[in-house]
C-alpha cells in the first residue's frame, strides 16, 4: 500500500505547487488574459509547446446542455486545435452512462494515445476508464471524479469547496460585522455531490466570521428554475443583506425574479464566471456584485495534460519529470475591481 | 360547428348532447348507475382539491403567518402557477380526449428559444414585439399539428408519438439556441409581460383568461360536449357522426398552442429562452390535471379541478420555502398529496373510476 500513498502524498504536494503554474498555463494562451496567480511568474510556452510526437487524442463528455459544459467543449476543441502535432477526435456530448462507456471502448479499440473524460457520471464510469489504463491509455479524469484514483493517470478538478468558500469570505468581508445580517443561499442541483461540496465551503466561511445561512433554497442549473427557486426565497425573506447564487445560467432567472419583486437592499455573489454575469458586475447596475470562478477551461487543461503524457513528456514549469497525479484548479473572486482580468474565459452562457 | 353534430344514422334518436353528456358513455356497460346528489357532481369531485389547498394554506398560515397569508405572496404563488397553469388547461383537453401530451414542457423549450433567436428579436426591435409572441404560438401550434396528425391519421400511439415530439423538440431547440441562453432584450416585450394590470401581473391575467376560455369551450360549445364524447367512447362519438380523427387532431393542436403560450410566458418570467426552458414541466402539468380529477383513460374531467390541481402544488412548494425546508422533503409531500388527493376523490364520488 505503500506505493498509492507515495504517489498521492506527492500528487497533494505536486497539485499545491502546480495550481498557480496550471492557471498561468492555462490562461497565457489566451492573448488578453492576465496572469490569475500573480505571484508566480508567467509560465512561458516552454519547450512543451514545440511540436512533438504525432499523437491522437479522445474526448468525451456529457451533453453540454449548460453555458458552462458547452465552454467546456469548445474550450477543449480549440485547445487541440493549437497544436499541430494533435489529433483530436471528440465524441459527441451524452448525458447516457452507456453511450459514453462504449465512446471509450471505441476509443480503446481505435487504440488512441490518450483519453480525456468529463464523465457524466464519475462511478459508472470508472470501470471502462480502469479499462483503457490498463490497455496501457493514459486517462485524464476531468471535473467529476471516478470512485476509483487508479482508474486515471491525471485528474483535473475544479474546487467547488473552495467557491463556497470563496463566495462566503467575500459576503463576511462586505458585510463585516453587521449584527444579524440575513444571508440567503441559491443552490444548484441539490442531489449532486458538487453542490454539497459547494454549500459546505460556503456555511465553513460564513461561520467563521459568526455568520450563517438564513435562507436556503435549490435550484436546477437552469434560468426558469433559478427564478422560480429566487421568487419564492424573496417572497419568504421580506429582508436579505446577501444572497449567493451557485451558478451563472441559472443567475439569468433569479436576476429576472429579483427585478419582478423590485428589491434591492441586499448584494448578490454569483458562481462559475459566465460573460453575462462578469458583463453585469463590470456595468454594476444591478445586485450582482460578484462572482466565484469555476474554471471552464478544465477540459482544455485535460488536452494538454493529456498531449503531454503521450507525449512522454513532464510539466516544464515544475522540477518532477512527470505530469502530476491530481490539479486542482482555484476558484477566484471576481469583482468589479479585476473583472477586466477575467472577462476573456468567461463563458458565454 | 353546429353542422356536424347531426346524429349519425346509426343511433336514431339519441343527440350527440345525449352521448356525451357529464357521464361518461359506455357501450359496453349498458346499465349505467343513476347519479346520486351533489357529491356526485362536478362540485363533490373538486371538493377533496379545495379541503387539500385549505390544508395546506392553515399550514401556511400555521406556520408562516403574515409572509404567508399577505395578498404579495397570493400573487407570487399565482406568478409562479401561470405557466404550468396554462399548459395544464390544454393537456386537460387532450387527457379528456383519452390522451396524453409528454411533449408540452420541450415545445415550450422550443417555442421560448424560437421566439428569442437573434433573428426574431432583431425583426421584434425593427416592427413590434408582437413578432415574438406570433413566432412562439406559431411554433406550438405546429408542434401540435404534427402530434395531432400523427396520431389522428397516422396511427401512431399517442405516448410514442408525442414522446418523440419531446425528444425532437428539445433537440431542434438545442440545435436552435446552440445550447446558449438567449437574454430577450426587447423593451416592449419585458415592459409587457413583466408588467401589471391593476396591481395583477401580466401572467395572473393569462392564467385567469386562458383558464376561463378553456372552461367556456369545454363546459358551453359543442367542441368541449364533443371532446368528453370522443374521450368517452370514440366509437359512440364515431357512429354520432363526430369527426373522431380530426378532433383528436384539434386537441393535440390546442395542447401544442398552450405549450406556446406557455413559451410566451416563460421568456417573460426569466427573460431568457433556453434550451432547458420547460424541463420536466410535462410531468407537474400531468400531475396538476390528474390530481385535480380527470381521468388518465378519458371521458370526463373538469377545468377547475385543474386549476385547483395546479394551485395545490404550487401552494405546497411556497410554504415549504417559507419554512426553508428542503426540496427533497418537498418532493415526497407532492407524491403523497397525489396520492390523498385522488383517495380524497373517490372517495367523496362515492365509487372507484367507472374504467381503469
Amino acid at each position: 500500500m505503500s506505493a498509492p500513498l507515495h504517489r498521492r502524498w506527492l500528487a497533494v504536494a505536486g497539485a499545491t505547487a502546480a495550481f498557480a503554474l496550471i492557471a498561468a498555463g492555462c490562461t497565457s494562451n489566451t492573448p488578453e488574459a492576465d496572469d490569475t496567480a500573480a505571484a508566480v511568474a508567467p509560465a512561458a510556452a516552454g519547450s512543451n509547446d514545440e511540436p512533438g510526437d504525432k499523437v491522437t487524442i479522445a474526448f468525451s463528455g456529457p451533453a453540454a446542455d449548460h453555458g458552462w459544459l458547452g465552454a467546456i467543449n469548445s474550450a477543449a476543441k480549440a485547445e487541440a486545435e493549437k497544436y499541430s502535432d494533435v489529433d483530436f477526435v471528440m465524441a459527441e456530448g451524452t448525458n447516457d452512462v452507456s453511450v459514453q462507456i462504449s465512446q471509450i471502448e471505441q476509443f480503446i479499440n481505435d487504440g488512441v494515445d490518450a483519453i480525456v473524460l468529463l464523465p457524466s457520471d464519475g462511478a459508472a464510469l470508472t470501470e471502462v476508464a480502469t479499462k483503457a489504463m490498463n490497455a496501457g491509455i493514459p486517462v485524464v479524469n476531468v471535473d467529476r471524479e471516478f470512485s476509483d484514483p487508479n482508474a486515471a493517470r491525471t485528474t483535473v478538478l475544479g474546487d467547488n469547496y473552495g467557491m463556497g468558500v470563496s463566495a462566503g469570505e467575500y459576503i463576511c468581508e462586505q458585510l463585516g460585522g453587521t449584527a444579524g445580517a440575513k444571508v440567503a443561499e441559491i443552490a444548484g442541483v441539490d442531489s449532486l455531490p458538487l453542490t454539497q461540496d459547494r454549500s459546505r465551503g460556503f456555511k465553513d466561511a460564513l461561520t467563521k466570521c459568526g455568520l450563517k445561512v438564513d435562507a436556503r433554497v435549490a435550484a436546477g442549473f437552469t434560468v426558469e428554475t433559478g427564478e422560480e427557486a429566487a421568487s419564492e426565497l424573496l417572497q419568504a425573506n421580506p429582508k436579505l443583506d446577501a444572497i449567493w447564487n451557485h451558478d451563472d445560467d441559472q443567475g439569468i432567472g433569479v436576476l429576472a425574479a429579483i427585478d419582478a419583486a423590485g428589491r434591492d437592499e441586499f448584494f448578490m455573489v454569483g458562481g462559475a464566471g459566465s460573460k453575462n454575469a462578469m458583463d453585469a458586475i463590470k456595468a454594476d447596475d444591478t445586485v450582482l456584485k460578484a462572482t466565484v470562478i469555476y474554471p471552464s477551461t478544465q477540459g482544455a487543461d485535460g488536452v494538454k495534460l493529456a498531449r503531454l503524457l503521450a507525449q512522454n513528456k513532464g510539466m516544464s514549469d515544475l522540477v518532477d519529470a512527470a505530469v502530476p497525479r491530481t490539479v486542482q484548479l482555484y476558484a477566484p473572486i471576481v469583482t468589479k475591481e479585476n473583472v477586466d482580468e477575467y472577462l476573456p474565459i468567461g463563458f458565454a452562457s | 360547428m353546429s353542422e356536424q353534430t347531426t346524429p349519425g344514422a346509426a343511433v336514431p334518436g339519441r343527440s350527440v348532447t345525449e352521448l356525451a353528456g357529464d357521464v361518461p358513455v359506455h357501450a359496453d356497460r349498458p346499465a349505467q348507475a343513476p347519479r346520486r346528489g351533489l357529491l356526485h357532481g362536478p362540485a363533490g369531485r373538486n371538493l377533496g382539491l379545495v379541503i387539500a389547498l385549505l390544508a395546506i394554506c392553515i399550514f401556511g398560515v400555521a406556520t408562516a403567518g403574515e409572509r404567508f397569508a399577505s395578498p404579495e405572496n397570493a400573487l407570487t404563488i399565482l406568478r409562479l402557477a401561470s405557466v404550468t397553469g396554462v399548459v395544464s388547461i390544454g393537456m386537460t383537453f387532450v387527457i379528456i380526449g383519452a390522451g396524453i401530451d409528454l411533449s408540452v414542457g420541450s415545445v415550450i423549450g422550443l417555442a421560448s428559444v424560437w421566439a428569442s433567436t437573434l433573428a426574431t428579436q432583431t425583426m421584434a426591435q425593427d416592427l413590434n414585439w408582437g413578432v415574438m409572441v406570433v413566432t412562439a404560438l406559431a411554433v406550438g401550434l405546429c408542434a401540435g399539428l404534427v402530434n395531432g396528425v400523427l396520431i389522428a391519421y397516422g396511427k401512431v400511439v399517442a405516448f410514442i408519438a408525442t414522446l418523440a415530439m419531446m425528444v425532437a423538440a428539445r433537440g431542434l431547440a438545442e440545435i436552435i439556441a446552440q445550447r446558449k441562453t438567449q437574454v430577450v432584450s426587447v423593451q416592449g416585450f419585458l415592459d409587457f409581460f413583466r408588467g401589471d394590470l391593476i396591481g395583477i401581473p401580466t401572467l395572473v391575467w393569462i392564467f385567469v383568461l386562458v383558464s376561463v376560455a378553456g372552461w367556456i369551450l369545454l363546459n358551453r360549445t359543442t367542441f368541449g360536449r364533443r371532446t368528453i364524447a370522443v374521450g368517452g367512447n370514440p366509437e359512440a362519438a364515431r357512429l354520432a357522426g363526430i369527426k373522431v380523427k380530426r378532433h383528436t387532431m384539434y386537441l393535440y393542436a390546442l395542447s401544442g398552442l398552450g405549450a406556446g403560450i406557455g413559451g410566451v410566458m416563460m421568456l417573460g418570467r426569466t427573460t431568457a429562452g433556453s434550451s432547458t426552458n420547460g424541463l420536466f414541466l410535462e410531468l407537474d402539468v400531468i400531475a396538476a390535471v390528474v390530481v385535480g380529477g380527470t381521468l388518465l383513460v378519458g371521458g370526463r374531467g373538469t377545468i377547475v379541478g385543474t386549476v385547483l390541481g395546479v394551485l395545490i402544488f404550487t401552494t405546497l412548494s411556497n410554504v415549504f420555502t417559507q419554512n426553508n425546508l428542503s426540496s427533497s422533503a418537498q418532493a415526497v409531500a407532492k407524491g403523497v398529496i397525489i396520492v390523498v388527493a385522488v383517495m380524497l376523490q373517490q372517495r367523496i364520488a362515492g365509487r372507484t373510476p367507472a374504467k381503469t
